[in-house]
């Protein structure tokens, strides 16, 4: 695979082969630039060749574009399969084989289409408002997402594996709303009061399975699944208690989060898009900072890699796992609480916080436990999710759809061995993309 | 997300001087018992809180006086606390512990059935017991899908999704063929293939196992709904209107008291839950399988090296328990309910628990599976007679108790060895 001879003649490989047709027609004088700019001497490659070589190689870009083609590629046999009308196109495929093409292409095309003109931006939009609005859909599913990645990620680098960002966020989110409609404060005070409150509910329940971790050696992963099911039950019995339940309504709601208590919009009445998602930016960046530059961040990277070595060296093992544990907490706290501070909704509901803690999880997995890496991600997975909703209402293609997509994305990019085997790519220069190494309980 | 093996840290010891954990456990217990005979005697009332041996207030009962019982039941449960305080045997710990329990859990039902509403002050046996199993049904085939797996060293997280796959294709295939054995095969098959993805990716991609069995459930979740709405909302009467099975009465067996009526005239899923249960034991603990699948999920490298095939046992046994875990989810659709959207909601995840607070044992995790199942149970029943007790805590105690157990309040859990650790033959 490291031969670079044998890349024309396999299918797979055209984009990359036709690009290098491409470059060879313009002309050699481009090549020679290329080699002078490079200044090496003999075998030294060029810049452009290097691009070109590693486009195609198992690297991190090119193995999460692949995934998500695969994945497209999945969706669609599912959307076919699913289709009655255009399964029966097949029946007689080998009479008309056109049938059956056109109708399969009219419905996949049509489907994902929508899913980009509702995440990215729509042609037929006629206002200024109208063609703003599929990003503003786009960033608001994208901000919870943010909080709940960054806090899988952040305890996955100290070594723990925080499946509990959903019941963070369901405290979070219960604490947040709470604040926001039994405090009677000024606007302002009122909305930081309600944030941070949603931070604090996600730390208390981020504490515990941190603590008890750090005392008794308990797994995480088995306590923070059962602690994600204590907070949903939690949240259902709190509901329709007197003074949390709206008091004009019989089923399970509470009362509205007051307004000093929301975050603003940004860009106006008419979108959805709200502040939460450059809290999102602001957070991304402290983890980044923290992680990297902060001596809490080298403890808890040296933790995550050898909790031995890090004792001998005299960081405080115990103290490190619950300080992660409780910083994930909050961020997922966090991003629970936008799911009733922003513009999604105002009262709890049993389904308030839906599924970010679980999708923060492959989230995080996605942007390669990086900050930044698991930013993009969640922007990709906010995309999908708004895309996916106008796919839905135009298309008539089930929402769960994108469920299936993201879950399959993460699938692939989890055995990048996989999809250079599908792809017969090139062995990445780097070697970045290992596999993980399981710890079990 | 590459995590290096982390060992635990370290355990905190169990046995410092004077507060063994039998002494703890037994102040835990005396506080139980002094709640029981205080608060729950107090708030009984003088009615007779009567156990009836049928499904309706009829027939023979076991009768006490509300008050009474709280009283005794609460006394009951101290002693055995304070026995435990005072320095009780090691070999005793088990059953005193038990009688203390059951003694505060009788405490409380003495209460909140005197405490009913007149003309409600009476518990139907036959139906608790019945519903007990009947909702610890899914809970036995998933925790027996995740003892087939772990004990064989692969983290199987997915049983949610084994669980819901296995209903859904036992509604799909049940449904198109009209027949329920086709059904029940389409179910098997429908789990095995969630454990074939768990398998090849984390025996041959090396995938974290814990990261996958979360994927694999979002998948199947994202699967079943998407063609639920595709197919069975649009045409339910061809896709989803699985034929059912009808019960099975045992003659003889269906006519003892009690046992009988709950236990002997269920459907098949229930005689085959309990006689998995009994071979998944015997095979495990007799068996060369057994002994192969043990030490693979102990020491892989020893077993490798007495010429035991690693991968290929690793690979039979989970996606053996997928078609077990796909059978627990047919013995929804093809015996109760038509399929819905998430239809297991989260039973997987209550399996895995009873999986782990039976500490990977086919006996343990059907215990754990019935007392959860009961705490199920009783929610439904106290919702029924307007309990003060909210049915969301009682849904608690399952999870509640898993975290007490994990973190070695209620005894040490312990996974095999090598769970979780994918073997590199090297």
């Amino acid at each position: 695979m490291s031969d670079p001879n044998a890349q024309p003649g396999s299918p797979d490989k055209e984009p990359a082969s036709e690009d290098q047709a491409a470059r060879t027609a313009v002309g050699n004088t481009e090549r020679a630039e290329a080699a002078t700019t490079t200044g090496g001497p003999g075998p030294r490659p060029t810049l452009g060749r290097l691009f070109l070589e590693n486009l195609w190689a198992a690297n991190t870009f090119t193995v999460t574009l692949l995934s998500l083609v695969l994945a497209m590629v999945v969706g669609a046999v599912l959307m076919i399969i699913s289709d009655p009308e255009v399964l029966a196109t097949y029946s007689y495929i080998t009479a008309r084989p056109s049938d059956a093409i056109n109708a399969s292409w009219t419905l996949v095309s049509e489907a994902y289409a929508n899913l980009f003109k509702g995440s990215v931006f729509d042609p037929a939009a006629s206002s200024f408002n109208a063609a703003l609005s599929p990003i503003s859909e786009t960033l608001t599913y994208t901000a919870p997402l943010v909080f709940t990645g960054l806090s899988v990620a952040l305890a996955f680098r100290g070594g723990l594996f925080n499946i509990g960002a959903q019941g963070q966020a369901t405290m979070g989110v219960i604490l947040a709303a709470l604040a926001g409609f039994l405090l009677p404060l000024p606007p302002g005070l009122h909305l930081l009061v309600a944030v941070l409150a949603g931070a604090l509910g996600g730390a208390i329940w981020g504490f515990i399975p941190g603590i008890l971790k750090a005392r008794t050696g308990a797994h995480e992963v088995i306590n923070t699944i059962m602690l994600n099911y204590i907070a949903v039950y939690f949240l259902t019995w709190l509901i329709v208690q007197n003074g949390v339940q709206d008091p004009n309504r019989t089923d399970a709601i509470s009362r509205p989060v007051d307004a000093s208590a929301q975050l603003p919009r940004l860009f106006g009445d008419g979108l959805r898009a709200h502040a939460g998602i450059i809290l999102a930016v602001l957070a991304t960046w402290a983890v980044a900072w923290l992680l990297n530059r902060s001596t809490l961040g080298f403890e808890l990277r040296a933790v995550g890699a050898n909790p031995d070595a890090a004792r001998t060296a005299g960081i405080s093992v115990t103290r490190t796992y619950v300080l992660i544990m409780v910083f994930a907490g909050a961020l997922a706290g966090l991003g629970g609480s936008q799911m009733v501070l922003g513009t999604t909704a105002a009262a709890l509901t049993p389904l308030v916080v839906a599924q970010i803690g679980f999708d923060g999880i492959l989230v995080a997995l996605l942007g390669r436990v990086k900050p930044w890496g698991v930013a993009l991600a969640a922007l990709l997975f906010g995309a999908l999710q708004a895309g996916g909703n106008r796919m839905q209402s135009y298309s008539g293609i089930s929402l769960e759809l994108v469920t299936v997509l993201q879950a399959l994305i993460v699938i692939f990019i989890a055995a990048p061995a996989l999809v250079k085997a599908i792809f017969q790519l090139r062995a990445a220069r780097a070697a970045r993309l290992q596999t993980s190494l399981a710890k079990g309980w | 997300m590459s995590t290096t093996a982390v060992p635990d840290v370290a355990v905190a010891s169990v046995n410092e001087g004077f507060w063994t954990r039998t002494r703890k456990v037994g102040l835990v217990l005396v506080a139980l018992g002094l709640l029981a005979t205080v608060l729950f005697g107090a708030l009984a009332t003088g009615e007779q809180a009567r156990f009836t041996l049928s499904e309706d207030a009829a027939g023979a009962a076991l009768e006490i006086n509300g008050t009474v019982g709280a009283i005794v039941f609460g006394l009951i449960a101290l002693a055995a606390g304070g026995s435990m305080l005072a320095g009780l045997p090691k070999r005793w710990f088990v059953p005193v512990l038990a009688v203390g329990l059951v003694a505060f859990v009788l405490s409380f039902l003495c209460w909140q059935v005197s405490a009913a509403p007149t003309g409600q002050n009476f518990m139907p046996l036959v139906n608790i017991v019945r519903g007990t199993f009947l909702l610890a049904l899914p809970l036995i085939f998933g925790s027996l899908a995740g003892v087939l797996c772990e004990r064989s060293g692969v983290v199987n997280v997915a049983i949610e999704g084994q669980l819901l796959m296995g209903a859904f294709s036992g509604a799909l295939f049940g449904s198109i063929s009209g027949s329920v054995w086709v059904g029940l095969v389409a179910a098997a098959i429908g789990g095995s293939l969630i454990s074939l993805l768990l398998a090849v990716f984390s025996i041959r991609y090396l995938v974290d196992q814990v990261v996958m069995g979360i994927v694999l459930n979002l998948l199947a979740l994202g699967i079943t709904g998407f063609l639920y709405e595709r197919l069975m909302q649009t045409d339910a009467a061809r896709y989803n209107s699985a034929p059912r099975f009808s019960n099975w009465e045992i003659p003889l067996l269906s006519d003892i008291p009690l046992l009988g009526p709950a236990l002997f005239r269920g459907n098949i899923f229930l005689y085959l839950a309990l006689l998995l249960v009994l071979v998944i034991h015997i095979a495990l603990f007799r068996t060369r399988w057994g002994l192969r699948t043990r030490s693979v999920g102990e020491h892989p490298t020893a077993a490798d090296t007495l010429g035991v095939r690693v991968l290929g046992l690793r690979y039979r046994n989970v996606i053996m328990a997928g078609a077990v875990a796909g059978i627990g989810g047919a013995s929804y659709t093809l015996a109760l309910f038509s399929f819905t959207k998430n239809m297991i909601g989260g039973k997987g995840f209550i399996a895995l628990a009873a999986l782990i607070f039976g500490r990977w044992s086919p006996t343990g995790a059907l215990l754990a599976a019935l007392f959860f199942g009961f705490a199920d149970q009783l929610a439904t029943y106290l919702g029924a007679i307007n309990s003060v007790i909210p049915g969301q805590f009682l849904a608690m105690l399952p999870y509640l108790a898993t975290i007490l157990a994990v973190a070695g309040l209620v005894g040490r859990v312990r996974a095999p060895a090598a769970d979780g650790k994918p073997y590199i033959k090297g």
